[in-house]
């Protein structure tokens, strides 16, 4: 099963590595994350999105605990949260096809970030899904480049310390 | 007034109550040397980083206390690395400190550089490289507290060598507060009777014990548990020494090369009541077949311990010490349990097994038994030594026909398995305990992986006492190749080897060789009685194999016997 950790870590260097580097050494998987300071300078918040079964996950959060560095670990999808990415996705609009990227872009409320005469990039955000759906469709169009984020979650009416 | 990074560090070593450190100079720790030359504290040069590390790792042990080792950046920090894994694999409290190139050339591949706190990252506890004189006082208080409390381990600091030389004012920090880290060591009343009741309602309960008991302190309230509720008790190698060896309710250690009582017991309870230890595979054998048809309680102060290996139903997150105790009080509070009737057929179950296949071996006229070489060195120093291992046969053996009357007299690199830990254990033991009785149990391949502590144990006139147990090849390996590989002896001879007597003589010891079994306890006993360091050595039969065995990836109940 997918699960979605909110880990709450100090800003200092090396802590990433050393939360990454506990996934590593047990060949478990990070399927994406996401650093960024919070509001308080002196903490980090880490994304992270996995998968395992229960005794996995079980492992994880108590290992992550364990992390000299780690202040709190909430596994955010055992309850109700939001989720979102985002992506750039830059993508051929040529003749006919300009007109139908854009509708896309619209349809899905992305926004055109940039220009040019053969090709708009857009910049998208969504939960896994919808970001999945999107470039399925926009795909036969002709994707030439795509960057995205990774997941940041949040759990829904409760916030973290 | 200002100190310098090194005078800082000396001054805080001082309040950590450091009194003896392990090390090996070198240009980015001359700093650091030239101050701690001027302190009151000891410093003892080795002949090899790696060997530091154990030392200091059995200076821990032995005391209690927090082992130190110094070390210079490069490759003296990197010789390090297995000692501090051992020491990681055995949750032993050492702090290690590494000198490092000026913080303006990290990362710059610069001479003798190397990413010591990336290379050690997975095996230690948690590890720091210090960038500003202005850390340095408050890391050493964080190694410290983070190397001796919760679970213990080793703690790594880097040291660079321009932090060494900057100046700042002094100042301890004399509490320590770590937002991030909060070990539990009270255990949650009730979890506590949730045990309880499992303990009252068992019919068939054995206690399996590890490191933790002796990490903990915990070995009279672990006492105090079996014989209350008359649980027969076994142990991991780890956990020898928590429990008396020789008492009534001891089945002898369990696992791979454990007691056919121990494992039938374990396969065959009702109840496990798992205290600081943490289900090793070399002790659970094959998963589904180790205590299949048991509840089991686990008492172990790291989370991440409980529920790894083996579901649990019971987890108690505490200290062994603190959650022993409680058991003790909520059992006594059953004053109408008759337990030694309630337990009778159980016990009488046990005791049979043990009469049925107890720790036994084949004697043969002529030849020494390494078995019989242990049983001696116990009955000579009336199991009164301190006694470290090596890794193979002999620590097995050791295992096996030493007993182990009381905590902290075995040390033995259990979870890492590190050949040459003995022989710099001894050393580290014998400094913390001056007047017991050290003898390292070694093999003759394992020595050779340290032999160079020699002149250590020498020059700091350290007596202690290496018994080789000489097979002539990696005999554990050996025992696996004849018994699961058709006797294909690949490169498992050690038949080139140092004459041993000679080679004690050489660093100024004393060597002394037994070849036949009347020769063994003349041996032993002109060794106790030489007040110097001592190579016995042993040469015991080429094909001689630990059992019981259990094949790796078997049950525990299917094993090999004698
Ligand atoms: C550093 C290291 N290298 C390799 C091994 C693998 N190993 C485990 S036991 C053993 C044999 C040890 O031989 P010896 O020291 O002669 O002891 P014996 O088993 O003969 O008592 C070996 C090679 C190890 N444990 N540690």
């Amino acid at each position: 099963m997918k699960h979605t950790f909110s880990v709450l870590v100090e800003n200092k260097p090396g802590v990433l590595s050393r939360v990454a580097g506990l996934f590593s050494g047990r060949g478990f998987n990070i399927e994406s994350l996401c650093v960024a300071e919070t509001l308080d300078s002196e903490l980090s918040l880490i994304t992270l999105v996995t998968r395992g079964d229960e005794q996995i996950i079980e492992q994880i959060n108590k290992q992550l605990n364990k992390l000299i560095n780690v202040l709190k670990v909430v596994d955010v999808s055992e309850g109700d949260f939001v989720e979102r990415e985002m992506v750039l996705v830059k993508v051929k609009a040529e003749g006919n096809t300009r007109a139908e990227v854009l509708r896309m872009a619209d349809i899905f409320r992305g926004k055109i970030v940039d220009v040019s005469p053969r090709e708009y990039t857009i910049e998208l955000t969504g939960d896994e899904n919808k970001i999945k759906a999107v470039l399925e469709l926009l795909r036969p169009l002709g994707i030439k480049e795509v960057a995205r984020t990774g997941t940041i979650a949040m759990p829904r009416s409760k916030k973290m310390p | 007034m200002k100190l310098t990074g090194a005078q800082i560090l000396i001054e805080c070593l001082k309040k950590e109550g450091v009194d003896l450190i392990f090390g090996f100079p070198g240009g980015a720790v001359i700093d650091i040397y030239d101050e701690l030359m001027k302190s009151s504290i000891r410093h003892v040069l080795v002949r090899h980083e790696q060997a530091a590390v154990h030392a200091a790792d059995a200076y821990a042990r032995v005391t209690g206390k927090v082992g130190v080792v110094l070390v210079t950046s490069g490759p003296g920090a990197t010789n390090t690395v297995t000692g501090i894994a051992s020491a990681y694999g055995d949750s032993i409290p050492v702090v290690v400190m590494t000198g490092q190139v000026p913080t303006k050339l990290i990362g710059n591949d610069a001479f003798q550089e190397v990413d010591i706190v990336g290379i050690t990252r997975p095996c230690t506890k948690h590890n720091y490289l210090v960038k500003s004189v202005k850390d340095v006082a408050q890391t050493v208080r964080e190694a410290f507290h983070l190397a001796r409390s919760g679970r213990p381990g080793p703690v790594l600091m880097d040291l660079p060598k321009d932090v060494m030389v900057d100046r700042t004012e002094f100042k301890y920090p004399e509490t320590i507060s770590m937002r991030t880290y909060n070990p539990t060591y009270g255990a949650h009343v009730g979890q506590i009777e949730k045990a309880g009741k499992l303990i009252v309602q068992s019919s068939r309960p054995v206690l399996y014990v590890g490191g933790g008991i002796i990490a903990s302190n915990a070995a009279a309230e672990l006492t105090g548990l079996a014989t209350l509720a008359q649980i027969p008790t076994t142990a991991t190698l780890m956990g020898l020494g928590g429990f008396p060896g020789t008492h009534p309710l001891w089945m002898g250690m369990l696992g791979m090369h454990g007691t056919y009582c121990s494992n039938m017991a374990v396969a065959n309870c009702d109840l496990l009541i798992a205290v600081g230890a943490r289900f090793d595979d070399r002790v659970t054998g094959k998963l589904d077949a180790f205590a299949s048809h048991a509840k089991i309680i686990h008492i172990d102060i790291d989370p991440t311990s409980i529920s790894k290996n083996v579901r649990v139903d019971v987890p108690i997150v505490a200290d062994c010490k603190n959650a022993l105790g409680k058991l003790v009080t909520f059992l006594k509070r059953e004053k109408d349990i008759n337990w030694k009737e309630k337990h009778e057929e159980w016990l009488a179950q046990v005791r049979d097994w043990d009469k049925k296949h107890p720790l036994s071996y084949k004697e043969e006229k002529g030849v020494i038994k390494p078995q019989y070489v242990v049983e001696k060195l116990y009955e000579l120093t009336k199991g009164k030594a301190i006694i470290t291992t090596e890794v193979g046969q002999n620590q097995m053996w050791a295992a096996q026909f030493y007993k182990f009357a009381e905590p902290r007299s075995l040390m033995t690199s259990g979870g890492l398995g590190v050949m040459g830990y003995g022989f710099p254990a001894a050393i580290g033991a014998q400094l913390a305990a001056p007047d017991r009785i050290v003898i390292d149990i070694a093999g003759d391949g394992s020595i050779q992986m340290n032999i160079q502590e020699m002149a250590t144990a020498m020059e700091q006139r350290l007596p202690v006492k290496i018994a080789i147990l000489n097979n002539q090849y990696l005999g554990m390996v050996r025992q696996w190749q004849e018994l699961f590989y058709g006797k294909r002896y690949a490169a498992t001879s050690m038949a080139t080897a140092p004459d041993f007597v000679k080679l004690a003589e050489a660093y100024g010891a004393v060597g002394l060789r037994a070849t036949k079994p009347e020769e063994v306890v003349p041996v032993i006993k002109k060794a106790l009685k030489t007040p110097n360091l001592v190579i016995m050595e042993f040469v015991i039969p080429h094909e001689e194999k630990v059992y019981p065995m259990v094949p790796a990836g078997k049950a525990t109940t299917e094993m090999l016997l004698v």
